[in-house]
């Protein structure tokens, strides 16, 4: 599914890296805990997440992840955005809750794969 | 990537008194191993290592140094800092484990994951820690 798709699915609204929506996409995860995301995540090209700070788009970074979805319409900062701009990922928001967000997701063929092995 | 005829050092002076900017020093390294060609799952390996190190050098010890070493086939990431040092090492490398502050979960991290995933993302690593003097980890990727 492309980031354009999710757009449409989540009716969320683009905050930066509109140039990345038609991008393709084979996994997500969700989750507040970075740690968590860093532990357990592996090839997720989407992060959901209801936490609204600069460590999400560096864990996004970290792990080469492609698109970050703020749910409940939280809005990043400015400082936020650029440092998602010059990472290249493509941040969304949507006015949906965290499971109703990844729910439709997942029932619309975009899975977890979460693997815990390096 | 190229024969090296010596080794690479990247020095970042971790500054500890912002939350904020945490990671930065990870992010560069990221960007720096991308332009020496070195392949994208090291690359992955060592800046999610780096990266735990310097969050938890930010909450725990006020920041301290980061090192990244290249070398052929083995990329070493030293992180030294001042702080309060670690009482059980055992004890603090078990899953679930954390002495961070409450504030530090509702940004995403003290979850107790941080030195687990450092050891799981890399091939060895050292912890070298003295109650009230300080901390360092050096850990090895290599490929």
């Amino acid at each position: 599914m492309t980031i354009n798709t999710i757009k449409d699915l989540l009716g969320a609204e683009v905050l930066c890296g509109s140039e990345h929506l038609e991008n393709d996409v084979h996994s997500a995860c969700g989750s507040d805990m970075m740690s968590d995301v860093l532990a357990y995540v592996k090839n997720q090209a989407v992060l959901l997440t209801g936490l609204v700070n600069a460590q999400v788009i560096r864990t996004a970074e970290m792990m080469d992840m492609m698109c970050v979805v703020f749910v409940r319409s939280k809005r990043p900062s400015p400082e936020m955005i650029e440092l998602a701009n010059e990472c290249g990922i493509a941040v969304l928001t949507t006015p949906l809750r965290m499971y109703d967000a990844c729910g439709i997701l997942y029932s619309n063929g975009l899975r977890g794969n979460g693997e815990s092995d390096v | 990537m190229n024969q090296m005829s010596e080794p690479l050092v990247f020095h970042f002076d971790v500054d500890g008194d912002n939350f904020t900017s945490a990671g930065q020093a990870s992010v560069q390294v990221k960007k720096n191993l991308r332009q020496l060609g070195i392949d994208p799952e090291t690359i992955r390996r060592v800046s999610i290592a780096m990266y735990e190190g310097e969050i938890n050098m930010v909450i725990h010890a006020r920041g301290g140094d980061a090192d990244v070493i290249v070398s052929d086939g083995c990329i070493e990431i030293i992180l030294a800092d001042k702080g309060p040092g670690i009482a059980n090492i055992e004890q603090a490398m078990q899953e679930g484990f954390s002495t961070a502050p409450d504030n530090i979960r509702s940004l995403g991290f003290g979850a107790g994951m941080g030195l687990p995933n450092m050891k799981r993302y890399t091939d060895e690593m050292q912890i070298d820690s003295v109650v009230g003097e300080g901390t360092t980890i050096t850990m090895k990727v290599n490929y």
